[in-house]
């Protein structure tokens, strides 16, 4: 039954794959727009899985990193600096401001914690919408170029759309990594059971911190791959709505898990450009979908695949976990 | 002087309607463990409940107030508990939180889609002209709302405090297994917070409307202050909540007069994120301790 059942998930993972390289090739240059903007907001959710699905700590300042990192790529490419290093610079940036972040996660949980970020997620915005000599107000920062790799031009919608394939494939294999390495299983100790990790000595107060700097610094990426993509930014797309959408997107998809965030992305992002027909009782239907999920099966859209294959059911943990990670740690602790 | 005078009781006039809203989200909050995202939503909806009694049912404004209130409790009370709380609130809290975004997103476009995204006016509860005292000029409208706030307070505080169903009630709150075990019905009880939660978003909602027009997204920054309002007062203490809402509306006024209407919205954020990392509890809140 085991190995039916990676059988079956090794076969959905090659067409996916198969499907994200030759898709363009049959697509207009706004299909392939729509799905760069994919693979760019899929970094950032998986960002906010790292920080709330394995660490357990609810961030809803995810859409402000993002937002970041795209206006220190914009301003500074637009000032002539090379793409790269603007890249690092978000990123960085991204990653320190997470860590800071992190100190009201070690004083304050759940909805303390919620609204500590929500808080700071708006004042983020106040700032890029209110200091116009810096952001450009509420006009934005346009014409931000795109970046050439080894000379070759990203300029293309095609091109750019691999570039951010590519980046989604690193940090995809980057976070495959983390998760399975000793920081990944101190992260699922801390969700799970803090003072458990404490008492076994896992130092939670680093890997608090860790969890939210890593979860930030892949917001920033996401948002330095964001402005080259859209070439122009302003403040509205990084308001506490982003920060939102990317926190259903990690739990519809099912937090916890690795293949999550690509699925949640799939249904806030792709799906209402292929559905815009149904105008805004899009949003409704996705509304309800969360809260019918969040009734029947809070592990989200792979909580539910799990537990229609799983040949024996065995009991979650509560909390929005119950995750293959969870039962692992579980079996080891 | 004067201008002082007037920002307070403007401020305190807001402040006493975040102050409603606060006091319903603590009362879900330490009955059910319930934390409602969608508390804006519930201040947003009402106003629209009694526009469509006005208008597809050609009611007068009264009758359709009335009628607004019923829909909002049997809606925003009895439905959301039984079909939202009950079904999910065994998966913790977490769960629930998510789903309230989600519940705040439908309420949100439901009102676009169906009833348009303009802003639409509501008549004032009372006159809307100004009377003089001591030089300074007040508006009759805002000390209204101050008054219907106090009432609605103080009745509240006499019914929770000077009741039998209202003791039963804290004692729900305070330890639903000893409550249970002296014989209150304690699913009964929560059931009763809902309710008045409902009730009191109905009269925040007819109160705070007239002011900013009806409109879809108004619940996005109401139920922002209402958490503020909530965790700055302390959110396991009903006094708490008056207190913050009360504080944050005059706050709120006085920083856009005297400081910076462009950063009016952070003077509360910044107070919040201040209260939450070194007095978490609140100004009046009990600390809840943590269980391994």
């Amino acid at each position: 039954m085991r190995r039916s059942r990676s059988v079956l998930a090794g076969g959905v993972l090659a067409l996916a794959a198969a499907f994200l390289v030759f898709a363009p090739l049959g697509l207009k240059p706004y299909g392939i727009f729509i799905l760069s903007m994919w693979a760019v907001m899929t970094i950032a959710a998986i960002g906010l899985n790292l920080t709330l699905g394995y660490a357990g700590q609810i961030s809803l300042a995810q859409a402000a990193f993002v937002g970041i990192g795209a206006y220190i790529t914009a301003y500074l490419t637009t000032k002539g600096w090379p793409f790269w290093s603007t890249y690092l610079f978000g990123g960085a940036s991204c990653f320190a401001i997470g860590w800071l972040l992190g100190y009201p996660a070690l004083r304050v949980q759940h909805h303390y914690l919620a609204f500590v970020t929500l808080a700071f997620n708006t004042l983020v915005y106040l700032i890029f919408r209110n200091e116009e000599w810096l952001t450009g107000g509420i006009y934005g920062i346009s014409n931000v170029p795109r970046p050439s790799v080894l000379g070759w031009s990203m300029n293309g919608a095609r091109e750019f759309y691999y570039f951010c394939l590519a980046h989604l494939a690193l940090v995809s294999a980057a976070t495959w990594w983390l998760t399975r390495s000793p920081w990944g299983l101190a992260f699922v100790a801390l969700r799970e059971n803090p003072i458990r990790a404490l008492s076994l000595g896992v130092d939670t107060r680093r890997y608090t911190l860790m969890a939210f700097a890593l979860g930030a610094g892949l917001g920033g990426i996401s948002g330095a791959l964001y402005a080259p993509l859209v070439q122009f930014i302003d403040p509205t797309p990084f308001a506490l709505g982003l920060s939102l959408n990317l926190l259903l997107m990690v739990v519809l998809g099912g937090s916890g898990y690795f293949f999550g965030p690509f699925l949640g992305a799939i249904v806030a992002v792709l799906l209402p450009e292929w559905l815009r027909f149904t105008q805004g009782f899009y949003l409704m239907g996705y509304a309800v979908l969360v809260m019918i999920m969040m009734a029947f099966s809070p592990g989200g859209l792979l909580g539910l695949a799990d537990r229609l294959t799983r040949p024996a059911p065995r009991t979650g943990t509560g909390a929005v976990a119950g995750s293959p990670e969870a039962a692992r740690s579980e079996g080891a602790g | 002087m004067a201008d002082i005078l007037q920002l307070l009781v403007a401020g305190l006039a807001t402040g006493g309607i975040y102050a409603l809203v606060a006091v319903g989200f603590t009362l879900l909050w330490q009955t059910s463990q319930t934390i409602n995202f969608a508390q804006g939503e519930f201040v947003m909806l009402p106003a629209f409940f009694v526009l469509i009694g006005m208008s597809y049912f050609g009611l007068p404004f009264w009758p359709a107030v009335a009628l607004g209130g019923v829909v909002s409790v049997v809606v925003l009370g009895l439905a959301f508990k039984r079909l939202m709380v009950d079904p999910m609130i065994r998966h913790g809290v977490l769960p629930l939180v998510i789903a309230t975004i989600g519940l705040a997103i439908l309420m949100k476009e439901a009102v676009r889609e169906f009833y348009g995204a303009d802003a639409w006016p509501f008549p004032a509860l009372g006159a809307t002209t100004d009377v003089t005292v001591f030089g300074a000029v007040f508006d009759v409208q805002s000390l209204l709302i101050l008054a219907i706030c106090i009432a609605v307070v103080v009745a509240l505080q006499l019914f929770l405090g000077g009741t039998v169903t209202g003791r039963c009630m804290q004692a729900t709150a305070q330890n639903p297994t000893v409550a249970r075990l002296l014989g209150i019905r304690v699913e009964r009880m929560i059931l009763y917070t809902f309710l008045i939660n409902a009730a009191l978003v109905w009269v925040a909602s007819l109160l705070i409307t007239p002011i900013y027009l009806a409109k879809f997204t108004n619940g996005e920054w109401l139920g922002l202050y209402a958490f503020i309002a909530a965790i700055i007062g302390g959110f396991n203490q009903a006094r708490g909540a008056i207190a913050g809402g009360l504080l944050l509306g005059v706050v709120d006024n006085f920083a856009a007069a005297y400081i910076s209407s462009q950063y009016r919205t952070a003077i509360p954020l910044l107070i919040l994120i201040v209260v939450i990392l070194f007095r978490p509890q609140g100004m009046f809140g009990r600390i809840e301790e943590r269980t391994v």
